[in-house]
């Protein structure tokens, strides 16, 4: 079998193979559904329920999108210019930490002005954790898949280290767990009575940032010139070293900022299960998103509202909530699987 | 010195070769995976799905050999699923393994939550037992290191020799070695490129999923959540340390299994009072980027790793 | 030969067809093969004669049409069928494995997969006798890797020998080797074919053709269009067969050339991987003057234009550019000190293949003022500049906005050229301008190689065509092992004279390269 691109793909391939994706998804936890012995069109009409179906539904999806978006952004920012950041993970807890050691009276500035700052702190936190492997990369060419992936299991247990010692909540009657955030630290909900935090809004207008940056200026032009071919990008005299590290701060910037918004929009504390997986779930999302910013929102909402509705679900009819992480992770290979299938042709010899 | 005592305590290095042991499995399914061409990351995912195989397989009454038989064709089917994805499709080995590691870990929990609904702890399964080996199991320091130790051991040693023999012996090894090389080289000689690279990514799957079924069925004896804690991730960077060669590998995964027996007796001496356990149990992770640092200039890479083949196209 | 009429027909392609999407590379052909015959396969770049081969040898199958083997239809779409049949192929681009020996280059793939050990000692005694036999000189136990690429072409051909190849087929055999390394390769095939072997030789050199082949077949736009028997045909007939037209020869008159514009003194750098070093190089680029690079590949002409083109400084030497020595150096530096660099792979690093011709256009610029202010695009203004050089450098394209990879080659070493040449460049580094392209385009570059050099710049003509280097430069250096000959002016040397050179004799006793 050989593969043949497909000089103009049309409306029809490059939309067809993505819905085709999509459709393979829900066929998916329906056979899933099946294998749990329940009604798949039970499952699937309560998962839908349990993430749109109510003000309240919705509400949750929005909050559990707002992390995601962040670090969607932070992943397709990075793998846009070819820089594997698996590590998402542990530069949330870096911005979680750093939101938690400036939230909890350690700096006295009034209301509006903490908030920015901790935000700005939280995201060189980020920034900085990526730069090791980045560093590295460049360096000693290091491949940071694995070195991003092996400091998130250094930075959980550095934050189980912080949450048992010097950040310990002395009235936490023994669980590990930080402090409260003083209420100027807080991101305070977008309307009263509504339960939704600024966060979304801020995650918002960050995947627009981002996309004015890969579209309209002169870092996007060299980030994606390095990303899709750095021996070119080189040759042509582009700084490909100092490129991929601003990329790495973006990318470690912007996952940071999924933790500060967790923490100041929505727990309040640090805890070690903070992210239930939401820097690997960011590479579900900037993938189903094209690597687009933009698109990452909407990707964010579908991966957010499968876990929601599968929560939901699981509640009421007893499948097993993690069929969510798998239909998002196949969603993920169909998608990558169909969006090759629209540029290319599939010809024997 | 205190140290001294732990590094010729015979207890130390037999656990240390039990450490070793599911690493072994999985660092050498791993370099036969690069040595075809093919980075596998989901190797986290399918060492999951085997640790639960296996235990799943015993606890439902099969007898422990056909446990880890099962766990092997599990994990052969995630490489299935991988290696048509990356070799025929040629889609990004970075992007479908880490899918892989995700649906494979999901899957698993899936798997075990709906058949433990309730279950807050896990119920334990009679696992392998020691088989010392006559006469060898006396000698002082290496009889109890080496062996006195479970039958999934002896196989873990038995691989590397078996694979380091087909690599460099015999003509598939040969073909092997060139298709990560340059696969037109073996296409023009007749050999398919496909087939060959789907058969490593499936048997160095299916090893890395007997990797898994080790700490199941030698190890903990039980399956919980997050047991494999990263070791995949490390089991790449042993394949670099050992410069994708066999016996090197194991020397590197024993080097780093003794250094975690290590950390693991400090945390019970006076050092261990005064520095908090949550370091030590970094230093596997620190130790793996700082084997990557070390050995990232030297080694030899397959020159082909992570380019994937397109008929014709040249 | 001229007995093909009795000789037996052993190979027999029949109305091959093969498209790629719209494209139609192979349009029903058909011809025979005889024992012990050489036919050429001659056509320009892009003509269709590698697909044809490849359907032959099994790597595509053909949309329609059958090739017939002995006598035996060939099963479409595998090299094993090919093979067992006794055709061998020494590919363009060599297919070997840098980390396995010659001997395991050689029996790879011949014996069954699962046999336990490998039958090392019958297969060496055979390598040897057949490398004694065949004048084919190769160390069965050196590491692949390490060989010159003459010594590749060897193992390929043991390659094929071993397996009792009935039927050789060599795609541009010659575009790599020094003209005695040729005359080398046409005495082994002469061997060959003296027991038997029937060759197809896939060339666009003439003169080659013409040496070689006891017939021709003429390969245009995927078409048959000629089929002449050596004997009664000419040069000149068969470039007017293979491009189509009349062949204008290139007129380069003479110029003055100006003061020196770049100088190296005794450079040296150390070898990276597989890019030969340079030894003590001494060049002076001038202005109004093209001064060629000849040597077989692999010689340090990488490192040579890496150097020219800012990607690497001399460890030990001075460079100089218009006299001012060089402190540091970059691509960027090198852009901005007015060098046009027109490089060897224009799809690995002459372009971006998913940008679009715009993008592509100011991949050097984008920092311009023109371009961008305080780090935003004025993507108007690329724009604009794109169009400019659509226009000016004739670039055939559906517009600016077009990804770069959906252009031919001709049409994007034109976007290249526009590129670099719009700066109005001092120095142009030219490192395989015209490689794969049509004749068309390969006038259009070099016609444009001299109105720069007319309008005073100076040019680094780097090629293996000895063809090309001989017929643009105003002056030529031979690289061998990195160092570098004494300049032989236009017209003082011959092929054989700088073949002896390319060899890497001569060195020593000009004591040029200390």
């Amino acid at each position: 079998m050989r593969l043949e691109p497909v000089a103009d793909p049309g409306l029809g391939r490059s939309l067809g193979y993505p819905a085709a994706a999509l459709g393979a998804t829900v066929a998916f936890a329906m056979a899933l559904a099946l294998v749990a012995g329940a009604d798949p069109f039970a499952v699937l009409g309560l998962m839908v329920k349990g993430a749109a179906g109510s003000k309240f539904a919705l509400l949750e999806t929005l909050n559990r999108a707002t992390p995601l978006i962040f670090t969607g952004l932070a992943v397709a920012v990075a793998f846009r210019a070819k820089l594997w950041n698996i590590g998402a993970e542990a530069q949330l807890y870096a911005g979680a930490i750093v939101t938690v050691l400036l939230g909890t009276g350690a700096l006295g500035l009034p209301w509006p002005l903490l908030l920015p700052v901790s935000a700005l702190f939280a995201a060189v936190a980020g920034a900085l954790v990526l730069l090791g492997p980045a560093t590295l990369k460049l360096r000693f060419g290091v491949d940071e898949v694995v070195t991003t992936l092996l400091f998130n299991f250094i930075m959980l247990l550095f934050v189980s280290y912080l949450l048992e010692g010097p950040m310990k909540d002395p009235a936490g009657m023994g669980w590990p767990k930080s402090e409260k955030l003083i209420a100027e630290a807080r991101l305070p909900r977008i309307m009263e009575g509504l339960r939704l935090h600024w966060g979304f809004l801020l995650a918002l207008i960050a995947a627009l940032g981002v996309w004015v940056v890969q579209t309209r200026t002169t870092l996007g032009y060299e980030m994606r010139a390095v990303g899709l071919n750095p021996e070119a990008a080189r040759f042509a005299g582009l700084p490909v070293g100092r490129i991929l590290i601003k990329t790495a701060l973006l990318s470690g910037g912007l996952a940071a900022l999924a933790g500060w918004s967790e923490v100041a929009g929505l727990k309040g504390s640090l805890t070690l299960d903070l992210s239930p997986g939401f820097g690997y779930a960011g590479i579900i999302v900037a993938m189903l998103a094209l690597l687009n910013p933009l698109g990452v929102v909407v990707s964010a909402l579908f991966v957010a509202g499968v876990f929601v509705g599968a929560d939901s679900m699981s509640r009421a009819i007893g499948v097993p909530t993690y069929i969510a992480d798998a239909l998002t992770a196949a969603a993920l290979l169909f998608m990558v699987l169909a969006l090759l299938l629209a540029r290319v042709r599939v010809r024997r010899g | 010195m205190e140290i001294f005592d732990i590094l010729l305590s015979a207890t130390f290095w037999a656990a240390a070769i039990r450490i070793a042991s599911p690493l072994i499995f999985a660092t050498v399914g791993e370099l036969i995976c690069e040595r075809a061409g093919v980075l596998n990351l989901g190797i986290e995912g399918i060492m999951i799905a085997g640790a639960f195989t296996g235990w799943f397989a015993v606890y439902s009454g099969l007898p422990l050999p056909a446990g880890v038989l099962m766990a092997l064709l599990v994990g052969m089917a995630f490489g299935a699923l991988h290696g048509t994805l990356t070799v025929p499709f040629g889609l990004s080995q970075h992007v479908v393994g880490l899918g892989v590691t995700l649906l494979a870990t999901s899957m698993t929990y899936f798997t075990y939550r709906l058949a433990l609904p309730e279950v807050t702890s896990p119920p334990r399964i009679e696992a392998f037992a020691e088989w010392p080996v006559p006469v060898l199991s006396d000698l002082p320091l290496v009889g109890p290191a080496l062996f006195a130790q479970t039958p999934l051991t002896y196989l873990a040693f038995a691989t590397v020799a078996a694979v380091a023999f087909v690599l460099y012996r015999t003509p598939m090894g040969l073909a092997l070695r060139a298709v990560g090389e340059n696969p037109a080289a073996v296409e023009a000689q007749g050999l398919s490129v496909t087939a060959l690279r789907m058969g490593a990514v499936m048997a160095g799957s299916g090893l890395m999923a007997v990797g898994g079924a080790f700490l199941t069925m030698s190890a903990f004896n039980s399956f919980f959540f997050e047991m494999v804690n990263g070791r995949g991730w490390i089991c790449i960077a042993l394949v670099v340390f050992g410069a994708w060669k066999p016996w090197k590998s194991l020397l590197g995964a024993v080097l780093f299994a003794a250094f975690d027996a290590l950390q693991i007796r400090l945390q019970q001496m006076p050092i261990g009072a005064v520095v908090p356990y949550q370091v030590f149990l970094m230093m596997p992770f620190a130790l793996s980027i700082l084997a990557l640092i070390l050995m990232s200039r030297r080694a030899e890479v397959p020159a082909a790793l992570m380019v994937p083949y397109n008929k014709g196209e040249r | 030969m001229g007995m093909e009429a009795q000789a037996r027909v052993v190979l027999r392609l029949s109305g091959i067809t093969k498209r790629f999407g719209p494209l139609v590379a192979n349009d029903a052909i058909t011809f025979d093969l005889h024992e012990g015959e050489v036919i050429a396969l001659l056509g320009e770049n892009g003509a269709g004669k590698t697909t044809l081969m490849n359907i032959l040898f099994g790597h595509y199958s053909a949309d329609e049409g059958a090739v017939e083997l002995f006598g035996a239809p060939l099963p479409p779409g595998n090299p094993r069928a090919a093979l067992a049949a006794g055709v061998g192929m020494v590919h363009q681009h060599f297919t070997l494995a840098d980390n396995l020996t010659v001997m395991e280059n050689i029996t790879l793939g011949t014996e069954p997969l699962w046999r336990l050990g490998r039958g090392r000692a019958a297969a060496r005694g055979r390598v040897e006798d057949l490398s004694r036999d065949f004048g084919l000189a190769v160390h069965p136990d050196a590491r692949v890797g390490s060989l010159t690429v003459g010594e590749r072409q060897r193992v390929e051909i043991l390659k094929a020998l071993y397996r009792d190849a009935r039927i050789l087929i060599l795609d541009e055999p010659t575009a790599v080797l020094t003209p005695q390394e040729a005359d080398d390769l046409f005495a082994t095939l002469g061997k060959a074919v003296a027991r038997g072997m029937s060759v197809i030789f896939i060339s666009h050199k003439l003169h080659e053709v013409m040496a070689i082949s006891s017939r021709v077949l003429v390969l245009r736009h995927g078409r048959l269009v000629g089929e002449v028997r050596t004997a009664e045909t000419d040069r000149h007939q068969l470039a007017t067969m293979m491009v189509g037209a009349e062949v204008a020869e290139l007129e380069v008159r003479p110029h003055a050339p100006g003061p020196v514009l770049m100088g190296l003194r005794g450079v040296s750098t150390p070898a990276r991987g597989n890019a030969t070093g340079l030894r003590g190089v001494t060049l002076e680029l001038r202005a109004g003057q093209i001064t060629g690079l000849a040597g077989v590949s692999g010689n340090g002409q990488a490192t040579l234009a890496a150097l020219v083109g800012g990607l690497e400084m001399p460890e030990t030497g001075e460079m100089d550019l218009a006299g001012a020595p060089v402190e540091g150096w970059s691509p960027r530096l090198a852009v901005d000190a007015g060098v046009a660099r027109i490089p060897e792979d224009r799809h690995k690093t002459g372009t971006i293949a998913d940008f679009t011709l715009t993008e592509n256009a100011i991949l050097e610029s984008y920092g311009d003022a023109r371009f961008s202010r305080r780090g935003w695009m004025d993507w108007r203004a690329a724009e604009g500049f794109a169009q400019d050089i659509i226009a000016t450098y004739d670039v055939r394209c559906p517009g600016p906005a077009t990804r770069i990879r959906l252009l031919s080659g001709g049409n994007m070493q034109k976007l290249i050229l526009g590129r670099v040449l719009e700066r109005g460049p001092k120095i142009i580094l030219a490192n395989q301008p015209v490689r794969g392209l049509d004749i068309g385009a390969v006038t259009y570059v070099h016609q444009r190689l001299l109105r720069a050099r007319d309008e005073g710049a100076a040019v680094l003509l780097i090629s293996e065509d000895l063809d090309e280097v001989m017929a643009l430069s105003d002056v030529i250096h031979v690289i061998s092992e990195g160092r570098l000959s004494p300049a032989f002016a236009r017209g003082d040397m011959t092929p054989a004279g700088l073949g002896v050179w390319m060899a890497g004799h001569g060195f020593e006793e000009a004591g040029h390269a200390a």
